[in-house]
């Protein structure tokens, strides 16, 4: 059976760890390869790297500790943070990164999906949404959740699906640093209307919070960052009350 | 030891040069006929389509090379379904190393199970030198939308809507559905294996 996956999120600054509250409040949390290396050891079934690094020497930093981490880690890992062409794409996939996950550009300029999947295929293509819940709705936000737009997450989500995006990884900022639980309606919303798999972000908290996001919204994968991070959470320990809970994990 | 990887247009080359490296194993990625044949060993990897893919090896004559390889050859995913008779994939013609079709994943009902299969999953019914040290039903990573239908040579099973196979082997030539460059220590004890094969 396949399994759901454990996803330990490493959020890049200048080539170290951080950790924001609600996308602000940047905390320093280790260094990447080292983090990443170590849940890779104790059980993370994939990693995400994502770039938080606004600066013009950005690129080439990124994709030389991209192959550091594909050295070093044995298993796959998704890197992210202001992706916009092909080229970017290219560079990275070559370093060694396994997926790459496309944000605000993709929304800027959609087609940019059809071109990923037709040179890359899907199957590395991630579509990662930061969601918000306001007037009786999920909307898209861009730009690290600073940019509120005036389309729903589910519209965008399918067109992205339809033009090639392969996984989407969806961020919900009322949730995201909360620790009070993933958002499971918008998740399970997403991952039973899509041919896709959903990974869910933001607001993981307690070990339940993990059995809820897969019981109840069906998630595929979920993520989380400082609860990996700050070792309030072991991944070993997780994995065991995910598995006596029933529900199929990998040792 | 002389360890090639076949230089073709398909993606994650790279990682699997890494997980030799991680072995202290140096290989070579070449697409030069004589290197290719020279080696002793043989890898063939692969993330991509199938007719591009195969194209591009045919107009280089790689595919009637592989075919004739006499040491040991490992395919990767991919590179496993290239060594098969036929892919649904954009209806290609393939290698015919195995006599065997390559299908695409149809979910039984709408959404319920998705496609590309991405993730970990369970092998079993391991009866291959490659899997000596690998325990039946440890988890291997997959990413793929078609798969390769059991027949005589499977050499492990692999369970996503239907069963089909996750491993082949037919004289020298060996391939797996999934990734074992990126599969943690499951997948690092295969490539030992094939190594010292």
């Amino acid at each position: 059976m396949l399994t759901k996956r454990i996803i330990p999120c490493l959020d890049i600054k200048d080539g170290r760890t951080v950790k924001g509250v609600n996308f602000e409040n940047i905390r320093d949390a280790g260094d990447p390869i080292e983090l990443g290396a170590l849940y890779a050891a104790q059980g993370a079934d994939e990693l995400v790297f994502l770039d938080i690094t606004a600066t013009n020497e950005r690129r080439k930093t990124l994709s030389e500790l991209v192959t550091r981490i594909a050295r070093h880690v044995n298993i796959p890992f998704t890197v992210g943070g202001g992706i916009a062409s092909v080229e970017d794409v290219s560079v990275l996939l070559n370093a060694g990164a396994d997926k790459v996950s496309v944000n605000t550009a993709a929304f800027r300029n959609p087609p940019l999906l059809n071109e990923l999947a037709r040179e890359f295929g899907s199957q590395c293509i991630v579509l990662a949404i930061d969601t918000r819940f306001e007037d009786g709705d999920w909307f898209v936000y861009l730009n690290g959740g600073r940019v509120k737009t005036d389309t729903r997450t589910e519209d965008w989500a399918k067109e992205a699906v339809d033009r090639g995006a392969g996984e989407i990884l969806l961020t919900s900022m009322n949730n995201d640093g909360t620790k009070q639980g993933f958002a499971l309606d918008i998740t399970g919303r997403l991952s039973q209307n899509l041919n896709v798999p959903v990974i869910a972000s933001g607001g993981a908290g307690t070990m339940e919070h993990f059995a809820d996001v897969f019981e109840k919204a069906q998630a595929d994968a979920a993520l989380a960052a400082s609860i990996f991070h700050y070792k309030e959470m072991e991944i070993p320990a997780l994995k065991n009350y995910l598995y006596q809970k029933g529900i199929q994990i990998r040792f | 030891m002389k360890t090639a990887i076949l230089k073709y247009n398909a993606g994650n080359i790279r990682s699997v040069l890494f997980a030799l490296e991680r072995l202290g194993v140096e290989a070579t990625v070449t697409d030069d006929p004589e290197e290719l044949r020279s080696a002793d060993k043989v890898i063939f990897p692969g993330v991509g389509e199938a007719s591009t893919a195969m194209n591009y090896l045919k107009e280089r004559r790689l595919d009637e090379l592989i075919k004739d390889l006499q040491q040991p050859v490992l395919g990767i995913c991919l590179g496993m379904q290239l060594m098969c008779k036929h892919s649904e994939e954009n209806d290609t013609a393939c290698m015919g190393i195995f006599d065997l079709p390559v299908k695409k994943f149809e979910s039984p009902v709408k959404n319920l199970l998705k496609i590309p299969q991405i993730g970990w999953n369970n092998v079993a019914g391991l009866h291959s030198v490659i899997f000596e040290h690998v325990p039946e039903n440890s988890y291997m990573y997959f990413v793929h939308s078609y798969y390769v239908a059991l027949g005589p040579e499977t050499t492990a099973i692999a369970n996503y809507i239907i069963n089909y196979s996750a491993a082949l082997q037919k004289d020298n030539f060996y391939a797996v559905q999934f990734h074992p460059e990126k599969s943690a220590d499951a997948g690092q004890q295969l490539i030992e294996s094939f190594l010292k094969l």
